[in-house]
C-alpha cells in the first residue's frame, strides 16, 4: 500500500500474496484464510479487522509459523499455500527451522491475554531473557541487562526489583507491557499484536496504545493490529484490512476506510460502534445474523446472507438477481482514494449513493 | 520460605499426634467396646492357656485397665522416652522411640520394624525411580505423538499395569524372567551394604512389578497435563520467541504438567514406605507389608498397631514435603 515502491518497482518489506490456511477437521474443511493479500511497509501500521472466527488471529499466525502444518497427505494440521514474503523471503515454503530462527527476532508477536501468555512458573526475567539468548550469544548478565532496560523502555517502575518478580505479581498492564518488552527483545522489524488491548481494561488500553505507537516510532518496525475494536485501529494504523468469513472484504488507507467506507459489512460494523464525540441519536445498529459457519461458507458473497443490500445489487447486475449468492465478488478499486479496494457486487455509484443517503446519517 | 517450612512441620507433628490417638484407640479401645472384655485383650498377647495370674500380670503390664487417657499418654510418652513394662516381678524394657513390645515374639516393635525397613526402602526407591522415569517418559512421548503408533503402544502398556494386579504380575515375571530363563536374578534381597551388585539384580524383577502397576498412572497423568500444557498461550508464547521445539515441550509444557505428577510421587512413595503388601508378600520378601500381614496372623497387636503408626508417618511427611516442593514449584502458591 506504499505508493512509492508502486513507482520504484521495489518490493514491500511485508508481503503477502493469495494466503491460504485451510484445516482438515473431521467434519470438512475449514478455510479459515481464504486467499488473503496485503503489503505492509517498515514503520506502518497495518489494521485487520474483523469478528471472531473471520480469520485475522490465524492469518496472524501462519505469518509467524506458528500453525501445526498438515502432513502431506494434508492431515493433521494446516495446508498453508500462497506466499508470505518477509523482505523478499518466502516463509510458507521456507524450511521450518529457518522460520524459526526469524520468530521473535525478525517477526515477533503481542499476544491477546498476557496472564495465559506468559509462563507462570518463570520470572518475567528469566522470560525476557530467554527471548534475547535464544536469538543472540550473549551472556546471562548482558541479557539480563538488556531486558531491564527494555522493562524500563515499556514503563515498568523500577525494572532492577521488578524484573524478578513472577507474572502474577503484575499488574494486568504491567503484564502487557512485559509482553511487549518481550516482543521487542530482539529489534523485530515486524510486530504483530493479536488483540492486545482486548484483556485490559479501558484506562489502560489508551496507555498501551499510546506506549505501542512510540515505540513503534522508535523501533521503526512494521505493525500488524489484529483487533475487532474499530476505535483501536482508527487510533494507530495506517491501513485497514475488513476480513469477513476469511476473506479481505474491504481493504485501503486507513482514512478512507473510516470516512468513506463502500463495503456494507463494514458499514455494519461502523453502525454498531458506539461514538462518544457525538450526541446520541439512535440505538446502535447491531449487523443481524451471526459469523459465517468457514466450513460450509455461503456460496457467492460470503456476507449475503446478512446484508441489506442483495435485493440493490441485483437491480443493478447483469447476472441478475441473485447475484449476490452465486457469484463471488472480486477485491477490486474504487473510484475514491487510489488503494482502497472493496469486494462487493453494488457498482461503485450506486454504494456511495446509498452510503451518503443511507447509512452516513447514521454514524 | 522458612516460615511456610515451620508452619508445616508443626502442622504435621500435630496431624501424627492425631494418628497416635486413632491407632491407640483401634487397637487398645475398640475391642473393649465390641464387648471383649480386658481379660480376653489380654490373652490375645500371650496366649489361650494362660493361668489367670499371668493374664492379671499382662494387664497390670500395659496399664489395660487404666483410664483411656492415662493410657494413651502412656502410650505416646513410650514413643517419645521409651517405657517399662513390669508386672512386679519382671521388668521389660522398651526403648524410645517404645512404638510397642511384642509379647508374641519377645522383641520390641521398633527394632524389628527397623530390621524389615531397608527391604521396603529399596523396594520404594527403586520401583519409584523406576515408574515415575518411564511415566514421565513415555507420557511425554504419548502427548507429543497423540495418535500415532508410540501413543497407542504406552496407552496399552499403562491399561496393562491397571488392568493387572501385582501379585499376579510379579509372580510371572519372576517365572519367565529368573525360574524358567535365567536372564534375571530371582528376586532376593540382599543389603546394599553387603554387595550392591546382587542387592541391584536381586531386585530388579520386584522393582519392574512395582513399577508396572504404578507408571500406568504416572503416563496418563503426564500424556493429559502435557496435552494441556502444550495447548497453553504460553507454550505458543514460547514458540513464537523462536525457541526450539526441544524447549518448548521440556522446559515449558512439562514444567507446567509435573506439578500434579509431583504430588502423587509423594504420596506413592510415602505409601510404599509404610509396606508394600502385596509385592513383598508375593515375591516372598521381608519387607514392612510381610511383617504387618505375618503380624496380623499371629495376633500380634503391638506390632500391627506400630506398623500402622510407621506406615502413617511416611504418608505425612510425604505430604510435607509435597507441600513444599508445590510452593517452589509454583511461585503463585508462595505468596498465599
Amino acid at each position: 500500500m506504499n505508493t512509492e515502491d508502486a513507482r520504484t518497482g521495489a518490493r514491500p518489506f511485508l508481503d503477502v500474496r493469495d494466503l491460504h490456511v485451510h484445516f482438515g477437521t473431521e467434519d470438512g474443511l475449514v478455510k479459515s484464510v481464504d486467499g488473503v493479500s496485503f503489503s505492509l511497509e517498515r514503520g506502518q501500521t497495518l489494521g485487520i479487522v474483523g469478528e471472531s472466527g473471520s480469520g485475522k488471529s490465524v492469518t496472524s499466525l501462519s505469518l509467524l509459523g506458528l500453525h501445526k502444518r498438515a502432513d502431506r497427505k494434508g492431515k493433521g494440521g494446516a495446508r498453508i499455500t500462497g506466499e508470505i514474503l518477509l523482505d523478499g523471503e518466502d516463509l510458507v515454503s521456507a524450511e521450518p527451522a529457518r522460520v524459526q530462527e526469524l520468530r521473535g527476532n525478525k517477526m515477533a508477536m503481542i499476544f491477546q491475554d498476557p496472564l495465559s501468555a506468559l509462563h507462570p512458573y518463570f520470572t518475567v526475567g528469566s522470560q525476557l531473557t530467554e527471548a534475547y539468548r535464544v536469538h543472540n550469544k550473549v551472556s546471562k548478565s548482558a541479557a539480563r541487562k538488556r531486558a531491564i532496560e527494555m522493562l524500563d523502555r515499556v514503563g515498568i517502575p523500577q525494572p532492577n526489583s521488578r524484573v524478578d518478580d513472577y507474572p502474577h505479581q503484575f499488574s494486568g498492564g504491567m503484564r502487557q507491557r512485559a509482553m511487549i518488552a518481550m516482543s521487542l527483545m530482539c529489534d523485530p522489524q515486524l510486530l504483530i499484536a493479536d488483540e492486545p488491548t482486548t484483556a485490559l481494561d479501558v484506562t489502560v488500553q489508551a496507555q498501551i496504545l499510546d506506549l505501542m505507537r512510540d515505540l513503534q516510532k522508535e523501533f521503526g518496525s512494521a505493525l500488524i493490529i489484529i483487533t475487532h475494536d474499530l476505535g483501536v485501529v482508527a487510533e494507530l494504523a495506517d491501513d485497514i484490512m475488513v476480513m469477513y468469513g476469511g476473506k479481505a472484504v474491504e481493504y485501503g488507507p486507513a482514512k478512507a476506510v473510516f470516512s468513506s467506507p463502500e463495503h456494507p459489512y463494514a458499514w455494519g460494523l461502523l453502525g454498531s460502534m458506539p461514538r462518544l464525540d457525538r450526541p446520541v441519536l439512535d440505538r446502535l445498529v447491531p449487523i443481524p445474523g451471526n459469523p459465517p459457519s468457514l466450513i460450509n461458507v455461503p456460496s457467492g458473497c460470503s456476507f449475503h446472507p446478512r446484508c441489506g443490500f442483495t435485493e440493490l445489487c441485483g437491480r443493478y447486475s447483469a447476472i441478475g438477481q441473485d447475484v449476490c449468492s452465486t457469484t463471488v465478488p472480486e477485491l477490486e478499486p474504487t473510484a475514491g482514494e487510489p488503494g482502497h479496494l472493496v469486494r462487493c457486487h453494488l457498482p461503485v455509484e450506486v454504494r456511495r449513493q446509498t452510503f451518503d443517503e443511507q447509512i452516513r446519517t447514521h454514524l | 520460605m522458612l516460615m511456610f517450612i515451620v508452619r508445616r512441620l508443626f502442622a504435621a507433628v500435630g496431624l501424627l499426634l492425631v494418628v497416635t490417638l486413632a491407632t491407640f484407640f483401634i487397637f487398645y479401645i475398640l475391642p473393649q467396646w465390641g464387648g471383649e472384655s480386658i481379660q480376653e485383650m489380654a490373652r490375645q498377647y500371650v496366649g489361650r492357656n494362660t493361668s489367670p495370674a499371668a493374664l492379671q500380670g499382662v494387664i497390670d503390664r500395659l496399664g489395660f485397665d487404666k483410664p483411656f487417657f492415662v493410657q494413651y499418654f502412656d502410650y505416646v510418652k513410650g514413643i517419645v522416652v521409651g517405657t517399662q513394662y513390669s508386672n512386679g516381678t519382671s521388668l521389660v524394657q522398651c526403648n524410645a522411640p517404645c512404638l510397642g513390645y511384642s509379647f508374641r515374639n519377645y522383641t520390641q516393635v521398633w527394632p524389628t520394624i527397623l530390621q524389615y525397613f531397608p527391604v521396603t526402602l529399596s523396594l520404594a526407591i527403586g520401583g519409584g525411580v523406576l515408574w515415575l522415569g518411564f511415566g514421565v517418559v513415555s507420557g511425554v512421548i504419548s502427548a507429543v505423538r497423540k495418535g500415532s503408533f508410540m501413543d497407542r503402544f504406552f496407552m496399552g502398556i499403562s491399561l496393562t499395569g491397571v488392568s493387572l494386579p501385582v501379585y499376579f504380575v510379579g509372580p510371572l515375571l519372576a517365572l519367565v524372567l529368573a525360574y524358567n530363563n535365567n536372564i534375571l536374578q530371582v528376586p532376593s534381597y540382599t543389603p546394599i551394604t553387603q554387595n550392591a551388585g546382587s542387592w541391584f539384580a536381586g531386585l530388579l524383577i520386584p522393582w519392574f512389578a512395582l513399577a508396572f502397576s504404578f507408571a500406568a498412572l504416572y503416563t496418563r497423568l503426564t500424556r493429559g497435563g502435557m496435552l494441556d500444557a502444550m495447548n497453553e498461550d504460553f507454550t505458543r508464547t514460547a514458540r513464537a520467541k523462536g525457541l526450539p521445539e526441544r524447549t518448548v515441550i521440556f522446559k515449558h509444557a512439562l514444567r507446567a504438567a509435573i506439578i500434579p505428577i509431583v504430588t502423587i510421587f509423594g504420596l506413592d512413595l510415602g505409601s510404599v514406605l509404610g509396606g508394600a503388601v502385596l509385592v513383598e508378600k508375593s515375591l516372598s520378601l521381608n519387607g514392612i507389608g510381610s511383617l504387618a500381614i505375618t503380624s496380623i496372623g499371629n495376633q500380634d497387636f503391638p506390632t500391627v498397631a506400630g506398623i500402622t503408626l510407621f506406615g502413617a508417618f511416611f504418608i505425612i511427611m510425604a505430604n510435607l514435603i509435597v507441600d513444599v516442593l508445590y510452593a517452589s514449584l509454583d511461585p503463585r502458591v508462595r505468596v498465599s
